[in-house]
């Protein structure tokens, strides 16, 4: 039986609140923390399947021309080859999140350099590697392709085009105004685990065992790519060493493993290699951002412009949704926006960690501080005076937005009131500022079920293919069961990370934790619909506790009323008007301080505070960990992440973790996190939104308007490395 | 990475005779076994010489001390003799890669590893350092990292080293044994070798000849430090480095000893930055006149011309800081 919920009006039972067990909003452990930190969880390529042999991806070493493999034959014959395989069915770049179908295939063409082309299979993978390297890759009739997206052309994207009220007119008016141009380089995800799937076939089924963030979108793109039907495919992926967006859609790595598995009959595994990770997986696109601002003498916006340039392969159709928040976060009755995509052949530009705001909220949040200090008011008092009443295009209300909370409470935390003047302070050779950003990204609710067994020895299951890439699924899926139904922690095993569970709306957009929890509270409730239905009695006077019944006066032990039978229903939620009725949206609100070197322009972060409000919090733990993470990115995109790509064929030139710079340790001071409460009944019956981004979303702009604070440089091409601080110092 | 033999070095002096053509030394591995993978090195046989007795740090009678070619980054950083008596050479050890990797990089190693050019490690791009005679794809390329200082029109690639900037300025010598047993004492000019029209050969040390030591002379008198400036607080290599001692005397400036990094080739050092400071008063325009000698012949590729400016700014940042605090 379904408990099956369209999310078409406000939930404003909150249930969870006068739930008893407790566990909902705990800051609890992660269940699976202990194996991952003993090495026992088992990651993708990590498993011994009986008789499995090893493949390596190789590349192209160009970004045209057609592919002709010149020495295949001698390949085929090195010690230990089993096969060297060039399949028109291998992508020719990962499928973008939530495709459902397969990405463009094809590997007789080079679309970009470093693209994946052939698989080389051998018995050890040593000897695959080396054979993979001997392979001679030729490109016939390569062109000169356009690389450069300053020169590249470019497509409008109509349907993110705005045009409301009269900008330029605005801006003639205002009493003060900003215009300016922002550049950010492309990102790479760079998770820890690099992708690696390994396929087996028993006959016509194939299981894969991947890395992935998306599984029923996953199996049936995989199933697309290969030309079977999906009924056939299993995939498996219950632990995944970081995402980040790069395994939010199959990649390579995934079809060649089953292809080369199908031809030889045996399980093979395939590894990306680590600078394939970054050629060949998805980047952020590079993004070049135009803001104006049009503000009156009181410093309330009249005028809102954002044009954005990103860019992409030819054929894709993902676009960098830079202008995401733009849309609503502040108000200015007249409003301009387009978003503009060029085509060029570096790798694939899609989801990595917050598209769109991880940029755009940075860029205008940069814009807002440059309007601050023009117009001499504090940068908090000017975002408080621009939140608009309700959303300044569509006109409808928010769901939930205690944005003025965050700015207020974040800036009494972190003693914004201390602020020094534009390069009044240092400390030796440190010049000492201080910089804030609001924060801010939509809030989305997919499809997804679970299935809940209860089980006759008064312990629970939940199952769903829900991806854990690191995040705390498994710790809040279980929390949410043992709240509902009444059952310690421990009483709850969650298992996920397996298509032939019920699908479930994957990690991703932030969405995962409402959507998949909803799921897994709509079956809980069905199960507690029928314990009352046992008892006789109606199920909003059941209070469930540590394995207990109680109602109407007496309690009963949950294994005697369950009397040797299970309970299982499914949970399947999906969106309805209420996406649609409100705008709904996390909010929050960054301060950094910064320390600028008065010699070398190297900056540190000293300290950073984030104050967010994402609706409610399922395990307050998990949850502050993903606003670290989001901040540490935030720090990375402010001061040290680019892909360096070769200006003359748009290779990717820092293809590894020493030179791919990640923040380390040493670059992230201490980080405050405050979670504001809050309850969304729009967004789900659980009241939460996501939260997972939200900590990203203009985590940047608080750090470079830091510099500005520290030193009165303006760094307008992202990453403020020391090169354009000294520029300016 | 190509398949290859693996020996064990039988002795210290079987060891450059175990090394014929062909073969390399293996030492903490941290830097060959990367470039092995890539099939960027593909020695036939490789020598492991870890096992030898090269790990021993001993005082010598000239109050200096003879640092085993096998002792690790973290030892020789973490020695309680090298942190007080020649604290720069801590400080670059420290300031170099990760905790993991100082245990395991030696000393011999930490000296002779390659460049990090990209075009170096990418086989599909044309580098004459890796394959004579092919071009160099960085001159025109991404060349943030690379050098502007003793680059010649067929190599730009620095050296990446911080350890070796620090032995620079301390005036250490190499220690080495040849295949037909004899020893020589080598300081790092020598041992290093500008490109030339032979970026591939990039010290003067002959096939099978093994470093056993690094001899420090007495500790110098001065203040002394180590400037790592970078692109992240750690795990990054040096845009410009300075390891600068500096004595003072009655306010003036007895005797300067600068070698830079992140700049060039090889550890770069320059006798006429130094002549200029020595038996001056310190003053911001001395510096500065320092780092025009410094600079002089400096040479930006487009994406390094920020390294003129840079280095200037962190020679005059460096120097301030050691003749002020001596002077106080
Ligand atoms: C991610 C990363 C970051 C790094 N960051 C820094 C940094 O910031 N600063 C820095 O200075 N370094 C850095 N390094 C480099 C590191 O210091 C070197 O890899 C290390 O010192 C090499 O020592 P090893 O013993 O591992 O050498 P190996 O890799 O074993 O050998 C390197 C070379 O030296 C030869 N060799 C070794 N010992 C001898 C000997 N006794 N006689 C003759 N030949 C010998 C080998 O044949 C080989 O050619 C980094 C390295 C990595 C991987
Ligand atoms: S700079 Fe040197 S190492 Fe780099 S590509 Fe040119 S020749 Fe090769």
């Amino acid at each position: 039986m379904t408990e099956y919920l369209k999310m078409d009006a406000p939930a404003t039972e909150r249930r969870l609140d006068d739930m008893a067990q407790g566990l909902v909003g705990a800051p609890l452990d992660r269940p699976e923390g202990p194996l991952k930190v003993t090495g026992s969880a088992t990651y993708a390529d990590e498993w011994q399947i009986d008789g499995m042999v090893h493949g390596v991806m190789v590349r192209a070493p160009g970004n045209s021309g057609r592919v002709v493999l010149t020495n295949s034959d001698a390949v085929a014959e090195m010690p230990g080859v089993l096969a060297v395989i060039q399949d028109d069915r291998l992508l020719r770049n990962p499928a973008q999140g939530t495709a459902d179908a397969a990405p463009i295939q094809g590997a007789r063409h080079a679309a970009y350099h470093g693209q994946l082309i052939a698989v080389v299979v051998a018995e050890t993978f040593e000897q695959a590697r080396h054979a993979a390297q001997s392979l001679q890759v030729t490109l016939e009739d390569a062109e000169m392709v356009p690389v450069d997206p300053a020169t590249a052309a470019t497509e409008p994207r109509e349907n993110q085009a705005l045009d409301q009220g009269d900008l330029e007119a605005a801006m003639q008016q205002a009493a003060c105004r900003v215009d300016v141009v922002y550049t950010t380089p492309s990102h790479s995800s760079s998770a820890m685990e690099p992708h690696a799937s390994i396929a087996s076939w028993d006959g016509e089924e194939l299981t894969l065992r991947g890395s992935y963030q998306m599984l029923k979108y996953n199996r049936n793109e995989l199933a697309d790519s290969l030309g079977v039907h999906p009924d056939r495919v299993r995939i498996v992926s219950p632990y995944v060493g970081g995402g980040f967006g790069s395994k939010l859609g199959l990649a390579p790595e995934a079809v060649a493993a089953s292809i080369a598995a199908k031809q030889l009959g045996r399980p093979v595994s395939v590894a990306l290699q680590r600078p394939q990770v970054y050629e060949a997986t998805m980047r952020r696109s590079e993004t070049r951002q135009r803001v104006r601002l049009a503000a009156d003498a009181a410093g309330r916006l009249i005028g809102l412009g954002h044009d954005a340039r990103v860019s992409n392969l030819p054929g894709e159709t993902f676009a960098e949704p830079v202008l995401q928040a733009s849309h609503f976060l502040y108000a200015g009755a007249n409003r301009k926006m387009s978003l503009e995509l060029a085509r060029l052949h570096r790798l694939c530009a899609g989801s990595v960690r917050a598209p769109g705001e991880a940029v755009g909220v940075t860029v205008l949040e940069n814009a807002m501080d440059e309007l601050a200090q023009e117009m001499g008011i504090d940068p908090v008092e000017l975002r408080l005076r621009n939140i608009p009443d309700e959303d300044p295009e569509s006109g409808k209300a928010f769901s939930s937005r205690r944005f003025r909370d965050a700015l207020e409470s974040g800036a009494e935390a972190f003693g914004w009131a201390d602020r020094p003047g534009v390069k009044e302070r240092r400390e030796g050779e440190w010049l000492i500022g201080y910089g804030m950003a609001s924060a801010a990204r939509i809030n989305v609710l997919k499809e997804s079920e679970a299935r809940v067994t209860l089980l006759p020895d008064g312990t629970a299951r939940v199952e769903t293919d829900m991806t854990d890439i690191g995040t705390g699924t498994y710790a809040i899926l279980g929390q949410i069961a043992g709240e509902m139904l009444g059952l310690p922690y421990e009483k709850v095993d969650v298992r996920l990370g397996d298509t032939t569970l019920p699908p479930a709306a994957g990690s991703g957009g932030s969405w995962g934790a409402s959507s998949s929890g909803t799921s897994v509270y709509l079956a809980c409730e069905a199960i507690r619909r029928q314990l009352a239905e046992r008892l006789d009695v109606s199920e909003p006077d059941l209070m469930l506790k540590d394995g207990c019944v109680t109602y109407a006066n007496q309690t009963k032990s949950l294994t005697e009323v369950l009397g040797g039978d299970e309970i299982a229903k499914l949970g399947h939620v999906v969106p309805g008007e209420t996406s649609k009725a409100v705008r709904q949206a996390t909010f929050g609100a960054y301060f950094a301080e910064v320390a600028v070197h008065a010699a070398s322009g190297e900056t540190r972060v000293r300290r950073m505070h984030g104050s967010f409000a994402a609706g409610r919090i399922l395990n307050a733990k998990t949850a502050r960990s993903q606003c670290l993470g989001g901040m540490t990115f935030g720090i990375g995109i402010a001061l040290t992440e680019e892909m360096a790509f070769d200006p003359r064929d748009g290779h990717v030139t820092n293809s590894n973790l020493a030179e791919y710079h990640i923040p380390v340790n040493a670059d992230v001071p201490q980080l405050t996190v405050e979670l504001l409460e809050e309850r969304d009944d729009w967004a789900s019956p659980l009241q939460a939104k996501g939260i997972g981004e939200l900590g990203i979303c203009g985590a940047a702009a608080a750090i470079t308007n830091a510099i500005y604070n520290a030193t009165g440089v303006r760094v307008r091409d992202y990453p403020a490395t020391l090169d354009k601080v000294i520029a300016g110092l | 990475m190509r398949p290859f033999d693996y020996r064990r070095a039988e002795s210290i002096e079987a060891a450059p005779r175990q090394a014929a053509a062909g073969a390399a030394f293996i030492a903490g591995g941290t830097n060959l076994l990367d470039l092995m993978k890539l099939e960027v090195m593909a020695p036939e046989t490789l020598i492991d010489i870890n096992r030898l007795e090269l790990n021993q740090m001993e005082d010598t009678a000239d109050n200096g001390l003879r640092i085993g070619a096998l002792v690790t980054n973290s030892d020789l950083a973490n020695d309680l003799r090298v942190r007080r008596n020649w604290p720069v050479l801590s400080r670059a050890l420290l300031s170099g890669a990760s905790g993991q990797l100082r245990n395991k990089a030696t000393t011999g190693g930490n000296l002779l590893q390659r460049t990090r050019c990209h075009y170096f490690q990418d086989r599909t791009m044309p580098c004459n350092k890796r394959e004579p005679d092919s071009g160099c794809a960085a001159r025109e390329g991404v060349n943030r990292g690379l050098a502007v200082l003793g680059t010649s029109e067929h190599c730009i690639a620095t050296h990446p080293s911080d350890m070796a900037v620090a032995m620079r300025v301390l005036g250490a010598d190499v220690e080495t044994l040849k295949e037909d047993g004899t020893t020589r004492r080598l300081d790092l000019d020598e041992l290093y070798l500008l490109p030339g029209d032979r970026p591939d050969r990039e010290t003067v040390l002959e096939p099978g000849e093994l470093i056993t030591a690094v001899l420090l002379p007495p500790p110098i008198g001065g203040r002394q430090t180590y400037r790592k400036v970078r692109d992240r607080a750690s795990y990054a290599f040096a845009l410009v480095s300075v390891a600068g001692i500096v004595a003072m005397q009655e306010g003036r400036i007895a005797a300067a000893n600068l070698a830079f990094g992140g700049l060039a080739p090889k550890p770069w050092r320059d006798p006429g930055v130094e002549d200029v400071l020595v038996g001056e008063t310190p003053s911001e325009a001395l510096f500065n006149e320092a780092a025009d000698i410094l600079l002089s012949e400096a040479q930006g590729f487009g994406g390094n011309d920020f390294k003129l400016p840079l280095a200037r700014r962190t020679l005059v940042s460096v120097v301030s800081e050691l003749t002020q605090e001596t002077q106080s």
